[in-house]
């Protein structure tokens, strides 16, 4: 078999990844570096492989998706909706703006402790956090999305006699989804840190509280096992929305592959 | 044959039709006073070079473009009343683009019924009808096509199948073929005056191809730009159907001729 191009762009990412993991390895062997601070690899591993078959571990993982997949949900549809209202009827976007600019510019996380304080410590609270994280990028993608319609288009379904609802239902909505989808991808990531944090800060359960707790029995390679997970909960949400997209938008998947 | 004694009114009225965009020393005036009327069935090109005013003055027939002064009547109906588009003057119009402004969320077919959708027909009937208009148009086989796939002169085949789906009685043309080939711009435009004969369809062309306007009009009118106006209207006397031959005769040669002169004056005037 030829060493082609393509085979280098299949082996380099493993051979690098290699590399790193065995560096890694190495580094924490050699320069003796304290166990609590870096783990090696190998230990983290099998930390890992005792957290997979550990019921436990699936019953946090189960609140965290929980609570970032609501957020995640309320978040999808206020930015949408808001993001419509405010395209569509400009006064609702003058009367809306100064609220947005600021909500924009707040450190959304440094509003965690208050959202605990307002709807306590159960799942509640870490799904209003989910949301306020993920709001801004589907809502400012929408509002983009709606706001572009071309006006070529718009031009033909003014000939074809449409009503608004028609012409929401054929054009502005199909128009708008890849680009809000786009946002969602974004969205889907800021949910899964919004449910980390809430039960970083506040919390008995969930894969961020058993991240803190692992961190207070200085469990270190439990620790970076629970990120593995949280990782791979994160990367599994991101596909989702990639398949949501190809279903939804099959045009616009379409369209990009072939440019 | 546009000359018949007709006591019905003219199937569009075009009278002292001017249009402003801008105000104070900014304004532009992109077509002033123009008059015209066309009977039912004529085929009128509007030709001039870009500036003139010629796809202005389409917009504001279609009701995309509000007038400042004067008005369109379509059927004895005005399209305008002030600044607001008349739903029931422009029902029977149709209009092709520049560009095939196809939705790419949609099939072929789909797009084609797009029309019939918006008025309500079925799902089987509209669907049926566009499977047939899509066949006339030389799309067999592409109705289940994402319109990404198609080549330019297809996507304009589609389009003007989606133009013909409603039967309309107007249709309004905005340099529809001008992207493509001469060759697939013949055999659409050899179509396109078919189907307009066959259903006596009242159509206005905008273009800026002299041989083409001569070549499918009963009546070509000269436009000038700076200040946009209609400098001449030229009669067409040549007998239908009409063949790409008609080309090569000397008799068209001339009014070809006769054309390009008159659209130098007009420009510089």
């Amino acid at each position: 078999m030829p060493r082609s191009a393509n085979f280098w762009r299949m082996a380099l990412p493993a051979i690098a990844v290699v590399i790193f993991l065995v560096g890694w390895s190495a580094y924490v062997r050699t320069a003796e570096v304290s166990a609590f601070v870096l783990p090696t690899p190998e230990a983290i591993a099998v930390a890992l492989g005792q957290l997979i078959l550990d019921p436990k571990l699936w019953y946090h993982a189960r609140i965290t998706v929980t609570e970032a997949v609501s957020g995640f949900a309320i978040a999808v549809t206020l930015g949408t909706v808001l993001g419509f209202l405010m395209a569509r009827f400009p006064p609702v976007e003058w009367a809306a703006k100064p609220f947005i600019v600021l909500l924009q510019l707040v450190p959304k996380i440094a509003l965690a402790p208050l959202f605990i304080l307002w709807f306590g410590f159960g799942l509640e609270s870490k799904i209003v956090i989910a949301a306020a994280l993920a709001f801004f990028p589907v809502f400012s993608n929408a509002l983009i999305a709606f706001k572009s319609v071309d006006p070529g288009d718009s031009d033909v379904m003014t000939m074809l006699q449409a009503n608004a609802a028609q012409r929401f239902v054929m054009l502005e909505l199909p128009n708008a989804l890849p680009v809000v989808l786009t946002g969602m991808e974004v969205s889907v990531v800021m949910s899964m840190i919004g449910a980390i944090v809430g039960e970083f800060i506040g919390g008995s359960e969930g894969l961020g509280y058993l991240a803190v707790k692992y961190l207070q029995e200085l469990s270190v390679p439990n620790l970076f096992a629970v990120v593995v997970v949280l990782t791979l909960v994160g990367l599994c949400l991101y596909l989702l929305i990639g398949r949501l997209r190809a279903w939804l938008a099959p045009w616009h998947a379409a369209s990009a592959a072939s440019h | 044959m546009n000359h018949d004694v007709d006591i019905t009114p003219a199937e569009i009225d075009i009278r002292g039709l001017t249009k402003i965009f801008g105000e104070g020393p900014q304004a532009v005036t992109a077509i002033s006073r123009a008059d015209l009327d066309l009977d039912r069935g004529a085929f009128i090109s509007l030709l001039g070079p870009s500036g003139c005013g010629k796809t202005t003055l389409l917009r504001v027939v279609a009701g995309l473009e509000a007038p400042s002064e004067g008005n369109v009547s379509i059927r004895g109906l005005p399209v305008w009343r002030g600044r607001k588009r008349s739903r029931k003057a422009t029902r029977p119009v149709s209009m092709m683009f520049q560009e095939a402004r196809l939705f790419p969320w949609y099939s072929v077919a789909e797009n084609v019924a797009l029309p019939l959708r918006i008025t309500g027909m079925s799902k089987s009937d509209r669907m049926a009808r566009a499977h047939e208009i899509c066949a006339t148009v030389g799309l067999k086989g592409f109705e289940n096509h994402r319109p990404a796939q198609l080549s330019g002169g297809m996507r304009q085949r589609a389009s003007l199948a989606r133009a013909l789906v409603t039967d309309p009685q107007v249709l309004l043309l905005d340099e529809p073929f001008g992207a493509l080939d001469a060759m697939t711009r013949d055999t659409l435009n050899l179509e396109l005056m078919e189907v307009c004969a066959r259903a006596r369809v009242t159509t206005i062309l905008v273009t800026h191809s002299i041989a083409e306007a001569a070549f499918l009009s009963d009546r070509v009118v000269v436009l000038a730009p700076r200040p946009a106006r209609i400098t001449n209207v030229v009669e067409i006397p040549f007998a239908r159907p009409r063949t790409l031959d008609l080309q090569r005769s000397t008799a068209f040669q001339d009014i070809v001729a006769d054309l390009r002169t008159q659209l130098t004056e007009g420009h510089d005037a």
